[in-house]
């Protein structure tokens, strides 16, 4: 193990899969340069053949990476900041996620699609959209959100080696965040789960960059003899629902904190499909802790206020547990 | 038999003929299916336009890609695709070229290198350039031609395009087939100054071409082809032709007002591609006659063959509908 940056994860998980597989190209913009460091070096490495800088024309290079990856190739598409995702949404939506299920399989889209996603960084309404709803919602691409550096690497991997369309979406300005990475090769499967921390009075699922403020909040109210179970999707599309049912049905309680708006959010969907599946299980009913339907605003105060945090997630937390059924 | 000072070889000006009768003939009975209420869903006929995809592709091996459109089973068949497989994919069955899961708009056979045909205008132009690129990266000599019609210019992806072709001197062809229409509204109400013009600021050589002439496409095409073949670069060319019947065959059942005077389109229907080349063909060589009676006779075979095929097709499975959503299932 070794103390890393999530963002020199993903760097070492870019190089490691290049090295090793040599169909990969790699495009996007200012790839070489690399605004957030998860492609630096790999231009000096690769070379400029396989490695490009492209024009700022996302429309473009989605479907590029569509039309290479039918090609032949394994293609790592940089779309830069996740609000760029929609200047690019045709190829994304009408091809990547269409062309193998409209053409009865006849071909495989090995493409993984970066971006960073969320806000927390006064970067205003347009570079701070937490895009994982709408690339779920398209059904045919895979969507992975890692929480700490160690995913990001053994995610990342596993990304680049699928078969398919997959976003991995780093969340923004989370990339400096440390944690211990183990030194040898490893990869973590796509739709697999993880509890990162274990609980018997409420499962608390914390969707990628929430999983930090999950933590927090699950020490915070430990100190108080309150055991929240966290529990990390790692991967939004596959959704690892035998974990997350498994734990509602140890704890009987839920509570989804997705930094996604709250109209159609992840924390919806899983809310839905817990209350239709085991309905049985609760003991009282599930709280979902979202962005409100507005965009994220650029002062840091007004955008505290509005993305959810500890004391959001304590307090959705402690009114779940003292939910009592009217008499 | 030089038909126009071309000198092709006699063989390939009838393979020439036969492709462009087989897509017309083909054509026509979708236009009696729609009409008899057969098919499941819209067809977008390319009746008026073969010489276009049958001049480009006679340059093309399956191992060159090619992205096609809406009205797309003119690329399809003269890439080399199998019409009663596509036959069979437009009345939506389960032999159909993608299992009944795309129909007219998505007909494509990778094997062939047919990327496909494309229900988004335009949708083609990236994926087609992104071919190049892997083509160019491959390096053995392969490219890759978009074909999109003159609505598709002014999708702006046709810019982001040829700014990055040009930049990494892509192996791509940009062959805009100008039919007249842009859906119903006749191009000259949505499209200002010259499509191929649009090539020049980016530095990429361009033509605009008699599309209703298979040799002047031919030999545009050709042009081009050895260009891109050579690591030269991308090439554009515009071909003018005229799209004879209408955006969508069901239109009769919504069009109320005409959006075209029928004289114009008996002006076109006079520089009739096949029948052009046809009358070029005998004056040229009065004993070919024969042999393009013989092709027609193959091709109207050809065509029952598809037919009866597709009718004896069985319907996709029901429980299949789920279908190939991903490569390594969730």
């Amino acid at each position: 193990m070794a103390r890393k940056r999530m963002i020199q994860a993903m760097n070492e998980a870019l190089l490691e899969e290049m090295e090793r597989d040599p169909s990969i190209v790699l495009f996007g913009e200012d790839v070489k340069a690399s605004l957030f460091g998860d492609t630096k070096g790999l231009w000096k490495r690769f070379g400029a053949d396989r490695v490009r800088d492209t024009p700022i024309c996302e429309a473009l290079i989605s479907g590029m990476a569509v039309g290479a990856a039918a090609a032949g190739r394994r293609v790592i598409c940089h779309m830069m900041f996740g609000n760029f995702v929609y200047t690019g949404m045709d190829a994304i939506a009408n091809q990547a996620a269409k062309l193998r299920y409209m053409t009865n399989g006849q071909i495989k889209l090995p493409i993984t699609y970066l971006a960073v996603s969320g806000g927390g960084r006064s970067a205003a309404a347009q570079h701070s959209d937490a895009i994982h709803p709408v690339l779920a919602n398209l059904g045919g691409v895979k969507v992975v959100m890692p929480g700490s550096p160690a995913d990001a690497k053994g995610l990342l991997k596993s990304a680049i080696r699928d078969d398919d369309p997959v976003f991995f979406l780093q969340a923004a300005g989370r990339g400096g965040e440390p944690g211990e990475v183990p030194e040898d090769e490893y990869l973590i499967p796509l739709g697999r789960a993880a509890i990162r921390r274990p609980g018997r009075d409420l499962s608390l699922v914390a969707i990628g960059a929430m999983v930090r403020p999950a933590l927090k909040a699950a020490e915070a109210l430990s100190g108080e003899g309150i055991e929240v179970e966290v529990v990390d999707p790692r991967t939004v599309v596959p959704l690892d629902l035998e974990t997350i049912f498994a734990s509602v049905r140890r704890t009987g309680r839920l509570v989804v904190v997705d930094e996604a708006r709250d109209t159609c959010s992840v924390a919806s969907h899983l809310a839905a499909l817990v209350a239709e599946r085991a309905f049985d299980a609760l003991l009282a009913p599930i709280r979902r802790v979202t962005v409100p339907d507005c965009c994220i605003p650029y002062a840091p105060v007004l955008e505290r206020a509005i993305l959810p945090n500890v004391e959001a997630i304590e307090r959705a937390v402690r009114e779940t547990l003292a939910w009592r059924r009217p008499a | 038999m030089a038909a126009g000072g071309s000198n092709l070889p006699r063989e390939e000006l009838l393979e020439m003929y036969r492709r462009m009768v087989l897509i017309r003939r083909i054509e026509e009975q979708l236009a009696r299916d729609c009409a008899a209420g057969k098919l499941p869903g819209p067809v977008h006929l390319y009746i008026g336009e073969e010489a276009v995809a049958v001049g480009v592709c006679r340059h093309l091996s399956e191992r060159d890609w090619i992205t096609s459109t809406h009205r797309g089973h003119g690329h399809f068949l003269a890439k080399g695709g199998d019409p009663a497989r596509m036959m069979a994919e437009i009345y939506g069955r389960a032999d159909g070229i993608c299992g009944g899961f795309g129909g007219s708009m998505h007909v494509a056979d990778f094997s062939k290198g047919i990327i496909g045909a494309n229900g988004i205008v335009g949708g083609g132009i990236a994926l087609a350039t992104g071919a190049a690129l892997a083509a160019q990266l491959d390096g053995d000599g392969r490219i890759a031609v978009a074909f999109f019609g003159d609505g598709a210019a002014n999708q702006g992806v046709l810019m982001e395009a040829l700014n990055v072709a040009s930049l990494w001197k892509l192996p791509l062809i940009l062959v805009c087939e100008n039919n007249g229409f842009s859906e119903f509204s006749p191009t000259a109400t949505v499209t200002s100054g010259s499509i191929a013009e649009r090539a020049r600021p980016f530095g990429v050589p361009f033509r605009e071409i008699d599309g209703n002439d298979v040799i002047a496409v031919w030999q545009a095409a050709d042009v081009a082809v050895r260009r891109a073949r050579e690591g030269r670069g991308p090439s554009l060319i515009e071909a003018r032709t005229y799209r004879t019947r209408g955006h969508v065959e069901y239109e009769v059942t919504f069009i109320t007002e005409p959006y075209r005077d029928e004289a114009e389109v008996d002006a076109w229907r006079a520089r009739d591609p096949i029948d052009r080349f046809a009358r070029r063909l005998r004056e040229e060589d009065p004993g070919v006659a024969d042999e393009l009676a013989a092709i027609d006779a193959a091709v109207e075979e050809t065509v029952r063959a598809a037919v009866r095929f597709a009718e004896s097709s069985p319907e996709p499975d029901p429980a299949s509908a789920r279908g190939h959503m991903f490569a390594t299932a969730p």
